[in-house]
């Protein structure tokens, strides 16, 4: 019996070595840039943090100021331990979990349930390819791009000083997040038979977690709600200070379920299918006859999804605003520092103004995506058939990218709304408090349309590079939450669009910066349609 | 612009990808009014000859007219009198065929929906499936329904029936000699030399990017070859002498040997006097009739010019 059951094994896995390699050569470039961003991120905050967090005072004192701050309990979680090394693994914590988690979603997702949406996976599967080769070699890949980044955090904290066992335990935390996740894309990669559908679901999922780690950091010290998330375990882990390496069975202990999970539904569905069988359709739609119905057709399930979750954003940010106002410590020195820092309503302006700034990056993501999309459609060859019929190559392109830029100022004015009507209802003002919550929001639009822009301009000029716009959001993204801390002269914060909307409502308002954002956008828009009406399609 | 005169006018046209030659001084002149078939073997150029017809790619060098405009400036206008079937057909996935159909035909500026109904039926095309679930024939399909079915002036089929089965490919046979009766002027890309055969009224055959030949099929005629497989009673020996007769092999009482189409006749004639058991005859496949005519490898193809086949021709 052991022996069949074990050739049985090896034949679900025949080919594993050969697929991991071809994986391992077609994910080379994004994977060697979340890598080295990543760990470059974890080693310049150890540096960084030792130099303007000399003493232990000095450190004690932001750790302080972080738990009397709502809106950095809410993003960051609060610090476990002050010594060099703790704020570090504090600080990348929250940021370096959720990065993690995406790089993985990215991959597996890319290399199982995409593969097979383009036939490529069947092709493989026709060869001597065991039945779960690709789905293994997609997770092995994750994982060890995931414990590498680790790896390589924790060497570079040790070679800049850190203790050994801290380092490791921070090192671990961060590769936490990104096995988990694996395993979670795994998972929807089954049960969807779109790409699409697959990344959207997971990454929800992980939004999720975030909000869940935010809610529970700030609502209850770090309790329950916090010991639910995946991205909340990192803080648990305490490196540097308790060193509690318990708390890491708790992601082998997730991984290995949900992976389990995912092994059992792709033993129960077909190649190439779903978990769902598909259904009919209608054989005819009188509305769908234009270039802009297609447009909305294309785009209308994932933005629906889009605009739900920052309808959930902006929920989460009034909710925390309202409780900023009223947090209580036990600790005095904390109560007097939330005084000095400005009293309640300063706080939850605070935490507006910090949540806005985070909805920004994500509607920029939804920027970004949702203008690629026309150059998936292209590389699908699916433009060339719209392109072949009496629709300009302008209103083509029009239709894509009035999501990316519309939609995504929709999402932030969804969120807006959301946020201003619970923080007002809850301060019993609801005509101002829905104003702040939609200022706080509706003040990033102009540099989220800088960021769709960009999108198009690339699609336009260089449309193989296209894909670079994640690069360029990214680039914003580690601007704007390390560069404060890391001190970086203005000149190269300055390069990040996010840099130049004033934050709202604890600074003035200024229309000159975000007036030029607009125009900015409007002119990098023109830019990259011009440059599409004049280049070869395909 | 008279009505007789060419749809599809293109000379000296040329296009590179980086440093990849794909089109190298294409003429093509298309008649309104005839089926054209445009054949060549894979990666000679007719897909990006399409590309340009459409507007979609911009031509480096050369001159190209299709229904009196110049299909780079004036597309929209253009694509409004004309339907194309792309050789590999990508439909969006959630959007079931018959969504796909009336879109393409509304995208053109009008679909003729009884015929859209009937090719339906013709092509037993089921509607109300998600395209995701369609093979690469039914997506086919999809592709030729939308464009039959759109009152078009110009069809632009680029292989059109790759992926369809045999049934299928006869019902696009008629659908094209319909096409043909109601004076629509068909532009057909293949490389398969019967398809083109059964439905052209002229041809122009692409190698590497530049036209080795053009015209009537009968004036292509001494291209074409049928390999003949004869079982006989007596071995003919006057056959070898016969002439058009090529490749002669003789084994036992079988015979096998290619002959040109013009001299099918007294070949015939030869193995009837011979008493034939049993016969099969194929004809050539473009493929071969590359290898016989322009060489097989690229190089061949360099000495592109009309005369020169000719002159290989009675090698």
């Amino acid at each position: 019996m052991t022996t069949i059951s074990r050739t049985a094994g090896r034949q679900r896995l025949a080919g594993l070595s050969t697929v991991l390699r071809l994986d391992l050569r077609r994910e080379r470039i994004p994977l060697t840039v979340w890598v080295l961003s990543l760990t470059g991120t974890v080693v310049s905050s150890v540096a960084a943090i030792a130099g303007l967090y000399p003493t232990e005072l000095d450190r004690v004192h932001l750790a302080a100021s972080i738990a009397a701050n709502p809106s950095f309990l809410a993003l960051t979680g609060p610090v476990t331990a002050t010594s060099v090394g703790g704020v570090t693994a504090w600080r990348v914590g929250v940021i370096g979990g959720l990065a993690v988690g995406l790089m993985s979603i990215f991959t597996v997702v890319r290399r199982t349930r995409a593969d097979e949406e383009s036939g490529r996976a069947e092709l493989l599967a026709s060869g001597v390819m065991g039945r779960d080769t690709p789905l293994t070699a997609a997770l092995l890949l994750a994982w060890a791009a995931s414990i590498i980044i680790g790896l390589l955090g924790a060497l570079g904290a040790i070679g800049n000083g850190q203790p050994v066992a801290g380092s490791l335990a921070m090192g671990a935390a961060l590769a936490g997040p990104g096995l988990v996740f694996a395993a979670v894309a795994a998972v929807c990669s089954q049960i969807f038979d779109s790409a699409r559908t697959a990344t959207g679901t997971a990454g929800t999922v992980l939004a999720a977690a975030f909000a869940l780690r935010a809610a529970g950091d700030l609502w209850s010290g770090g309790g329950s709600l916090t010991w639910l998330s995946p991205l909340g375990w990192p803080e648990k882990v305490q490196a540097f200070g308790g060193n509690r390496w318990p708390v890491l069975l708790l992601f082998v202990a997730a991984t290995t379920a949900v992976t389990a999970a995912a092994v059992v539904l792709l033993h129960r569905r077909d190649v190439g299918l779903g978990l769902f069988a598909a259904r009919l359709g209608s054989a005819d739609n009188p509305r769908l006859g234009s270039c802009l119905a297609l447009a909305v057709r294309l785009h209308r399930g994932s933005w629906i999804g889009w605009a739900a979750g920052f309808a959930g954003l902006g929920l989460l940010t009034g909710s925390l605003a309202t409780t900023a106002g009223s947090l209580l410590s036990d600790n005095p020195r904390i109560q007097q520092l939330m005084q000095d820092l400005g009293g309640p309503g300063t706080l939850a302006g605070e935490l507006l103004a910090a949540m806005g700034a985070i909805g920004a990056l994500v509607a920029g993501a939804y920027a970004v995506s949702a203008a690629l999309r026309a150059r998936t459609e292209e590389s699908a060859g699916r433009a060339e058939s719209v392109l072949s019929t009496a629709v300009s190559r302008r209103r083509w392109l029009g239709g894509h990218l009035l999501f990316s830029l519309l939609g995504s100022a929709m999402l932030l004015l969804i969120a807006g709304v959301c946020s201003g009507l619970v923080y007002g209802s809850a301060i019993g003002d609801l005509a101002n408090g829905l104003g702040t919550g939609l200022a706080a929001m509706t003040v990033q639009i102009p540099a989220v349309l800088v960021t769709g822009a960009v999108t198009a301009l690339l699609i336009g000029a260089l449309p193989r590079l296209a894909s670079a716009a994640w690069a360029v959001l990214g680039g914003s993204v580690l601007l704007g939450q390390l560069g404060p801390l890391l001190q970086l002269p203005q000149a190269v914060m300055d390069l990040s669009p996010y840099t130049h909307v004033p934050a709202l409502p604890t600074s003035h308002v200024e229309w000159t910066p975000m007036i030029v954002l607009v125009l900015i956008a409007a002119v990098a828009t023109a830019l990259g349609v011009a440059a599409f009406q004049r280049r070869d399609v395909g | 612009m008279t009505p007789a005169a060419a749809a599809i006018d293109v000379k000296g046209l040329s296009k590179s990808f980086g440093s990849t030659t794909a089109l190298d001084g294409l003429d093509l002149s298309v008649a309104t009014g005839e089926v054209h078939g445009f054949l060549g073997p894979n990666g000679s150029g007719k897909s990006t000859t399409i590309r340009v017809l459409l507007g979609l790619l911009r031509a480096d060098a050369g001159q190209v007219r299709l229904l009196g405009g110049d299909p780079w400036r004036d597309a929209v206008s253009l694509h409004r009198r004309l339907a194309y079937v792309p050789g590999d057909v990508s439909l969006w996935p959630t959007l079931t065929g018959g969504e796909v159909i009336s879109l393409m035909g509304r995208l053109r500026g009008g679909l003729d929906t009884r015929r859209r109904d009937d090719l339906i039926n013709r092509f037993e095309l089921d509607p109300r499936k998600k395209a995701r679930t369609y093979s690469k024939g039914n997506r086919q399909k999809v592709a030729i329904i939308a464009a039959l079915a759109s009152p078009v002036e110009l069809l632009i089929l680029d292989e059109p029936t790759s992926g369809l089965d045999p049934l299928m490919e006869s019902v696009f046979a008629d659908c094209i000699r319909t096409e043909r009766e109601h004076g629509r002027t068909v532009l057909l890309s293949s490389h398969i030399l019967s398809e083109v055969e059964q439905l052209c009224d002229r041809v122009s055959i692409i190698r590497a990017g530049a036209r080795v030949e053009s015209g009537t099929l009968a004036q292509l005629r001494h291209l074409t070859r049928t390999s003949i497989n004869a079982e006989v009673a007596v071995l003919p020996a006057a056959l070898a002498g016969t002439p058009g007769v090529h490749d002669l092999v003789v084994e036992g009482s079988r015979v096998r040997f290619d002959v040109d189409d013009a001299k099918l006749d007294s070949a015939l004639a030869v193995l009837m006097a011979a008493g034939i058991r049993t016969l099969s005859a194929s004809p050539p496949t473009l493929e071969e009739l590359f290898l016989r005519h322009y060489g097989g490898t690229e190089s061949g193809a360099e000495t592109g010019s009309s005369s020169t086949p000719m002159t290989t021709t009675n090698r």
